[in-house]
């Protein structure tokens, strides 16, 4: 039962995709999409994700999303700052964190998102433990280096995907 | 000049200097990790701010562009995470200015998975 609803709304989805793409009126072409969609669903079912449509969840995937982007605001002007200087001033090295997240949807956007912030790069996940790419290491302690990179998106990732 | 044509080139000039400061940086970055770093970041709000610009002055692309931003704000990351990771498992070394390496030490354990 879970899987059926799983299936249809990962076809819903990549429909209103392909409708905003094209933006085709046509009841033939979108009735032809819709069962593509759904084949492609029914290929990948073991693999979907539902998301928990919860006010609280939805409200702080939207703050999250403000604050992404700011944060990838900060680290182009951080990069571009770093690579218009005569020497290159960095300190980089390879620091673990730990992370409090279990899903593994919600570890997938932690990553993504260390990868975007300003002056971190994932290089690779154990278990719970994420070895940083840091192109300037303040703190080669893991407690110190979870601190300042991972622990002001967890916050918020804890919230949306429990 | 409308409106919209004026702040749509100046979102595209913004993106394409990002850009060309992203291009600097990989020429620039002293090993693969570091310029990795500068390829990610600066080409990811480049491509976001030029496609923007895009968007704004043509306003009926709007969908789509938002479509593409989406899909490169997710794949930017795992791409250059997918490459960092082969790039170490290979055994490509960070440069000598490096401070620490973590990684590395795990690894060298007898007991690795």
């Amino acid at each position: 039962m879970d899987k059926i609803v799983k299936v249809i709304f990962s076809s819903i989805v990549l429909t209103l995709f392909y409708f905003v793409w094209t933006r085709t009126t046509n009841v033939n072409n979108l009735l032809v999409t819709g069962a593509l969609a759904l084949t492609v669903s029914l290929i990948y079912r073991d693999y979907l994700v539902m998301p928990i449509l919860h006010p609280k969840r939805i409200g702080y995937s939207l703050f999250y999303i403000v604050i992404l982007f700011i944060e990838i605001v900060k680290s182009n002007i951080d990069v571009a700052l770093r690579v218009i200087r005569p020497v290159i001033p960095i300190n980089p090295g390879i620091v673990t964190v730990k992370t409090k997240l279990k899903s593994p949807m919600g570890r997938l956007i932690l990553t993504n998102s260390i990868t975007l912030t300003p002056g971190t790069l994932t290089v690779d996940m154990v278990d719970d433990t994420l070895y940083i790419h840091w192109i300037d290491v303040k703190d080669k302690e893991e407690t110190g280096a979870t601190e300042k990179i991972v622990s002001n998106f967890e916050k918020y990732l804890e919230v949306i995907f429990g | 000049m409308q409106w919209n044509t004026l702040l749509g080139s100046i979102l595209t000039l913004t993106g394409s200097i990002f850009l060309f400061l992203g291009a600097l940086g990989v020429y620039r970055m002293p090993d693969l990790y570091n310029r990795m770093q500068a390829g990610t970041k600066a080409t990811t709000l480049g491509t976001m701010l030029t496609l923007m610009g895009i968007g704004v002055c043509h306003t009926e692309w709007i969908g789509q562009i938002l479509i593409l931003i989406i899909f490169i704000a997710i794949t930017n990351p795992i791409s250059s995470h997918a490459l960092a990771r082969a790039a170490h498992f290979k055994g490509i070394p960070l440069t000598e200015k490096s401070v620490i390496d973590k990684l590395k030490d795990e690894k060298s354990k007898p007991e690795v998975k």
